[in-house]
């Protein structure tokens, strides 16, 4: 860890930053603009979605398990073209942003979220609760996950997970 | 059960066949009691897991049997055994973790203890306290046990059953079911990881739609859209005798003559990378269809139930026990534990994760299923004494060679009808 993570003020920039960045991502995701979803990730990123259960366990399945870019972008053609789900979107709501370390020049943060899922009958549910652990890229333009963790709290998934998290 | 009465539109089938279903099935709370009573707790086997999840002695897991609690437990002896998860006393939750180690089993409630054989060995001041109070004296501990289970194994499979008279595991599954389960089980397991599936409809529902290949390739886009299908497959159905359990599967066509060295599978690759490079639809990242033929049979697909709830599901290297377990009349469970073997090299065992991709909830092939139970479930209220319409392929329940069949479905209301006397 950088000894400037303890020092306060840089620590809430770095804060400022992240939580700008969740931000961003959450309004792509619950705006619908799924196109730009892989645009928040480095090339070579992994996006993986596993539970407290396995996480804890060092259980390596993901529900999602994506490699690279590519792979996000694929993603996105299937749940456009491919797949068939009912009409329903997400409501992220972001806890306040952890700064847990930096390695390799990538900072490490961790946040806390809920999902509502409102389907197109007006019926609302808590879709799921967890934890983002991100590695994150600010060397460039604009800061990119180089790795996005998602951590579920409960491992039951309601009907089905189209829409990422 | 007895006090309620299941409807007679539903008991009394619209012709003496297997081609019509009654929808009442679907949500008769009478019904769901006759199921647990003769399906679930009746002579069947229901899958409770895999051997390497308890492996040392004292270690158990929770689990249902039906929607019944039950507890998987490896006794000091080595063997396995299985309780209902419920004291004797007051009819409190036994063992409340996932999966624990335990001398005995103690409950919160009233501290009764139990051994790992179900047997009441300690009742909290059974003699009373000062000589006050306590258990009468013709109280006999040995007559306040826990409910047992029988217990079998078919190559780290565990399967239990609350019926004594059950039949022998592998004569209830017959050779058939017996050899494409050891097919993909044949060495040491070990677990990659869990998660749950919830489905808002009954779980036969669920049961019927892994047994019909006609929704497969109808339903699930994937592999159309990105033009994967592959048109020389060849595959089949396999029905056992009673019906209940059923094996589809599809194989790579031989491997070309002139081209040896082709692993089943780079077709798909190859065709999915030229794509790639012109403009239209196309997987980006073609490392998805990767796989290895780790079975050296040439066969990508083999989905295989066990009356009543087990699937067993190869999707080409991606091997996952699918557990069904029913949570009340419009509810079901489907717990997935994806596994590999102790012995995967680095490649084998990043192709499994990498294909779980196309199963599960978020799976390509494969989230479609969760809902669309819940759109045969939410649109019964109409439904009065009909029936749906099951029949693709014939009135009867043999194995085919051919996929545009409900055969399958209807073996599964053939062993259906047979225990549930309707």
């Amino acid at each position: 860890m950088a000894p400037s993570l303890h020092n306060a003020p840089d620590d809430a920039a770095m804060i400022g930053r992240v939580t700008s960045l969740l931000a961003d991502y959450a309004a792509c995701i619950d705006s619908d603009e799924l196109e730009r979803w892989p645009e928040f990730f480095t090339e070579d990123a992994r996006y993986h979605i596993s539970t407290e259960f396995n996480h804890a366990r060092g259980l390596p399945i993901g529900i999602i398990d994506a490699r690279n870019r590519n792979m996000l972008e694929d993603r996105v053609t299937a749940l456009r073209k491919a797949n068939i789900y009912e009409p329903q979107r997400y409501r992220h709501i972001i806890s306040v942003v952890r700064i847990t370390g930096s390695e390799g020049g990538l900072i490490q943060a961790e946040a806390g979220f809920l999902v509502v899922r409102t389907m197109i009958d007006g019926s609302q549910d808590l879709f799921v609760s967890g934890r983002y652990l991100d590695s994150i890229d600010f060397s460039g333009g604009r800061p990119l996950f180089a790795r996005k963790l998602v951590v579920l709290d409960s491992d039951k998934i309601d009907t089905l997970l189209a829409i990422p998290l | 059960m007895s006090a309620a009465s299941i409807h007679p539109a539903t008991e009394h089938w619209p012709n003496d066949g297997l081609t019509h279903v009654p929808y009442g099935l679907y949500n008769d709370e009478a019904i769901y009691e006759r199921e647990r009573e003769r399906l679930f707790m009746g002579p069947t086997w229901n899958v409770l897991g895999l051997e390497c999840e308890v492996p040392n002695p004292g270690d158990y897991k929770t689990t249902f049997l039906g929607d019944v609690p039950v507890v998987l437990v490896r006794g000091k002896d080595g063997t396995l055994k299985g309780l209902e998860n419920r004291c004797a006393h007051r009819g409190a939750l036994l063992c409340l973790e996932r999966f624990g180690n335990a001398k005995a089993f103690t409950c919160v409630y009233h501290a009764w203890s139990y051994d790992h054989d179900g047997n009441l060995v300690g009742v909290a001041f059974q003699n009373g306290v000062k000589g006050e109070g306590g258990m009468p004296d013709d109280f006999r501990r040995e007559e306040h046990g826990l409910r047992r289970l029988k217990i079998d194994l078919l190559s780290g499979l565990v399967f239990g059953s609350f019926d004594p008279n059950v039949p022998p595991l592998e004569t209830y599954l017959g050779a058939d079911i017996v050899a494409r389960i050891r097919r993909v089980l044949p060495r040491p397991v070990k677990v990659l990881g869990y998660y749950t599936q919830t489905m808002r409809n009954n779980w036969k529902l669920y049961a019927e739609n892994v047994k019909d290949p006609y929704h497969a390739s109808i339903l699930h886009l994937f592999f159309t859209t990105f033009r994967l299908n592959r048109l020389s497959q060849k595959g089949g159905i396999i029905v056992d005798e009673s019906g209940g359990h059923h094996v589809s599967y599809s194989e790579m066509d031989k491997k070309p003559a002139n081209k040896p060295d082709e692993a089943a599978g780079d077709s798909d690759y190859e065709a999915a990378r030229l794509r790639a490079d012109d403009d239209s639809i196309g997987l980006k990242e073609p490392a998805l269809l990767g796989g290895r033929d780790e079975f050296d049979d040439g066969i990508t697909l083999q989905i295989l139930t066990v009356f009543p709830n087990l699937v067993l599901q190869q999707v080409r290297n991606s091997l996952v026990v699918r557990q069904i377990v029913p949570k009340g009349l419009d509810r079901t469970d489907i717990v997935w534990t994806n596994y590999g073997f102790e012995d995967d090299d680095e490649e084998l065992a990043d192709l499994r994760l990498m294909q779980s991709n196309f199963i599960g909830p978020a799976g390509y092939i494969s989230m479609e299923d969760g809902a669309v139970g819940a759109f045969v479930q939410r649109a019964l209220p109409g439904t009065g004494g009909e029936t749906s319409v099951v029949m693709m392929g014939g009135d009867g329940a043999a194995s085919q060679e051919s996929r545009a069949t409900e055969t399958s479905i209807r073996g599964f209301w053939k062993a259906y009808r047979t225990m549930m006397d309707i």
